[in-house]
């Protein structure tokens, strides 16, 4: 019994680390910028599709994938600033939220149109496979995301805290006309900030494609616990994703293990509407 | 002002024109509508779907002498409506029963179209066949099996498929003659989704089974297009089945084998309900993780230059893809449906029901492997029968039971990978 509880948990922080790597690109653009990123599920496919595409094409892991997708998904987000968000920032929060809601349209139909609405799959052994700690399993694949979702994570609290970079960025996310008034330009800070949002969305679906299916519509699958894993763990703070993250991902599955899965996200959301009622910041957020 | 005043004449001469092509069309088209997820998590069923109506579109509006006894194969168009071309409008459901009912009511009201088919998920086919129904439109549906869809006193729904409780009676003839043959099979458990389809389908087999006194000891249920899966593959490993019967579209059905090799189990025997087992994408994606799952079919490609064979190469070459079951079963019902508008000789909605109430194919007239065709007062095709298959070596299924059909015999236990 116990040996399967320490698997079922184990389970849940590998899965939870991937929430949290799911969620940190868009924690960060809703935290620097109040906008809410629609299109972030379809950024993660679009990343899984990177990967899938370098290992069809190149035969190449994600070694090659990972780098590869981080870097184009950065470009996208820029591209994604100067092109939409920069001008609907200014109209009403509707305008924003459809505005990204229609890029996620046109990134899902794109995909749809050009690959087809196959489902594909990368080979499961192409990060080592699986081995046994002790007779529990662990995937290498959901490790190898598990440890990028705490570097990630890491690196981006140090950038935002410990950099001037960072404290720049704050300044915008705090007031960007007196920061405008710092010599600080508010349009380059926020263009830097798409560029590592949608970066770290590139990485986390390179690497949730090593162990999860790659379709169009994947993002909307993933999407809706990225949205909880962000409010729960704090708009904007990044630490608060990661432990949003793995509490989601451990009370999913002792939850699905313990009680059923039918109603594992109904004990999800009724603790996250609770804990919300308690604390409306997140587990780390600003008051 | 000059403008506005050429507006007027302009557009009454466009309704004209419009008038008069539609007239005219009528002569020469029959217009069906198919409802089919061609978008959301479903999309790759229903691509295949499409595809499926496209061949047979191709059948019945070309001369395919080839094709043998297959109504409305042998000439171009509808005989019976002087060599009337069919016409199909596809509406996108979305994977959901909402959307699906909307376009239903958009092809009716709006495409004026003289019959329906589709729409894959059972809880669709539901909804969908209920305008149906309400506009006195017939409704043919190849594919769908959850009983309750003719269970429901409907006068204008008809359906060609076998259904959960045949399968079902499939599936314990087929552990019967497992266990005969020395593999254990008192332990059952029922992996499902918690839709129309697998709440249904899980519920029709547990009755059908305890009222030959087999007991489904585990029922494993989970919500559709689920981000994980380890905590279901985590009970199943710990109770241990003897069988483990799935019940999953193929978005959950790809991440069920994928999470039972990254946890390294492999139930001694694995029986598939057809939908997400069927998909091309499944066998491509995980086919090689998956090797023998038992999985039920209705479809046969048959001996080279058989009319099964060569509807299965018309498919290939359209679709890129090997036919499966869903897309020749939803093909099957296409027919059956034209076909009864061609011996109807008329669009008239009532002409068609009467129609289909009058089908009487035989073996020879189909594609798929059923007795025939013949409806019940209820819409449910009788003589709808199926066959047990085995994805043997990865790639592909073999007919393994009825000991009559089978092309090898069923390889035990479960090898995954």
């Amino acid at each position: 019994m116990s040996l399967v509880l320490v698997q079922v948990i184990v389970g849940g922080l590998l899965l939870g680390a991937v929430y949290a790597l799911f969620s940190s690109g868009l924690t960060l653009v809703w935290g620097m910028m109040n906008v809410v990123n629609f299109a972030h599920g379809d950024f993660v496919m679009l990343g899984m599709y990177v990967a899938y595409v370098v290992y069809t094409l190149l035969g190449g892991g994600p070694l090659l994938g990972a780098p590869l997708a981080t870097l184009l998904l950065a470009t996208l987000g820029v591209i994604v600033y100067f092109g939409l968000i920069r001008d609907v920032m200014k109209g009403p929060m509707l305008a924003q939220i459809l505005g990204t809601f229609g890029l996620a349209l046109l990134l899902r139909y794109s995909v749809f149109w050009w690959f087809g609405a196959n489902f594909l799959s990368l080979p499961g052994n192409l990060v080592g496979g699986t081995f046994d700690v002790f007779g529990i399993r662990i995937e290498a694949s959901r490790l190898l995301a598990g440890v990028v979702a705490l570097l990630v994570t890491l690196g981006l609290h140090l950038l935002l805290t410990r950099s001037t970079l960072g404290s720049r960025m704050l300044a915008v996310a705090e007031d960007s006309t007196a920061a405008q008034l710092m010599g600080i330009r508010p349009d380059t800070m926020q263009a830097i900030a798409w560029a590592i949002a949608a970066g770290a969305t590139g990485l986390a679906g390179a690497l949730i494609a090593t162990f999860f299916y790659v379709v169009p519509t994947v993002g909307e699958t993933l999407g809706i616990v990225a949205f909880v894993t962000v409010s729960l763990g704090g708009f904007g703070s990044v630490p608060g994703a990661l432990a949003a993250g793995l509490l989601i991902g451990v009370i999913e599955s002792l939850s699905g293990y313990l009680i059923g899965a039918v109603y594992k996200d109904m004990v999800v959301y009724a603790l996250f509407l609770g804990f919300l009622w308690f604390r409306p910041q997140g587990l780390m957020g600003k008051t | 002002m000059r403008l506005s005043k050429l507006v007027g004449p302009l557009a009454a001469a466009t309704i004209v024109m419009g008038l008069a092509s539609s007239a005219l069309a009528q002569q020469k088209t029959v217009k069906i509508g198919a409802v089919f997820p061609l978008s959301g998590n479903a999309a790759s069923a229903g691509v295949h779907a499409k595809y499926a109506i496209e061949v047979a579109l191709d059948i019945i509006n070309n001369a395919h002498p080839e094709l043998g006894d297959l109504p409305l194969a042998k000439n171009a168009g509808l005989a019976g409506l002087g060599g009337a071309k069919v016409e199909v409008e596809f509406a996108d459901n979305q994977g959901s029963p909402a959307t699906g009912q909307n376009q239903a009511l958009r092809l009716i009201t709006q495409e004026k179209v003289v019959a329906l088919t589709g729409a894959y998920q059972s809880g669709i086919t539901l909804t969908a066949s209920a305008i149906s129904e309400k506009y006195g439109i017939p409704f043919v549906n190849g594919e769908s099996v959850a009983a309750n869809l003719t269970e429901r006193g409907f006068k204008w729904f008809f359906r060609t498929t076998p259904i959960a409780t045949d399968f079902a009676k499939v599936y314990y003839d087929f552990l019967t003659e497992m266990k005969a043959s020395g593999s254990k099979t008192d332990n059952i458990a029922l992996v499902h989704d918690t839709t129309e389809y697998g709440a249904s389908v899980a519920q029709t087999i547990t009755a059908v089974f305890k009222e030959k006194g087999l007991s489904v000891a585990q029922d494993v249920a989970y919500t559709t297009n689920a981000t994980d899966v380890q905590s279901q593959v985590l009970q199943l490993k710990e109770k241990k089945p003897d069988v483990v019967i799935m019940i999953s579209y193929t978005s959950d059905a790809i991440l069920f084998a994928k999470t039972m090799q990254a946890l390294d189990y492999k139930p001694p025997m694995l029986l598939a309900d057809d939908a997400g087992y069927s998909d091309p994408s499944f066998i491509k994606a995980v086919g090689k993780i998956s090797e023998g799952a038992f999985n039920r079919s209705s479809w046969s490609t048959g001996p080279a230059g058989s009319p099964t064979a060569i509807i299965a190469k018309l498919y290939k070459e359209k679709s890129g893809d090997e036919m499966d079951d869903t897309a020749a079963r939803e093909m099957q019902g296409f027919f059956v449906l034209v076909d009864a508008i061609d011996r109807a000789g008329s669009t008239e909605p009532a002409k068609i029901q009467a129609a289909l109430k009058a089908t009487d194919l035989k073996p020879g007239q189909l594609m798929m492997g059923y007795k025939g065709v013949k409806f019940d007062d209820k819409g449910q095709n009788t003589l709808a029968s199926g066959l047990i298959i085995q994805l043997q070596d990865g790639e592909n299924y073999v007919a393994v039971f009825p000991k009559a059909n089978a092309e090898k015999p069923p390889m035990m236990p479960y090898k995954g990978w």
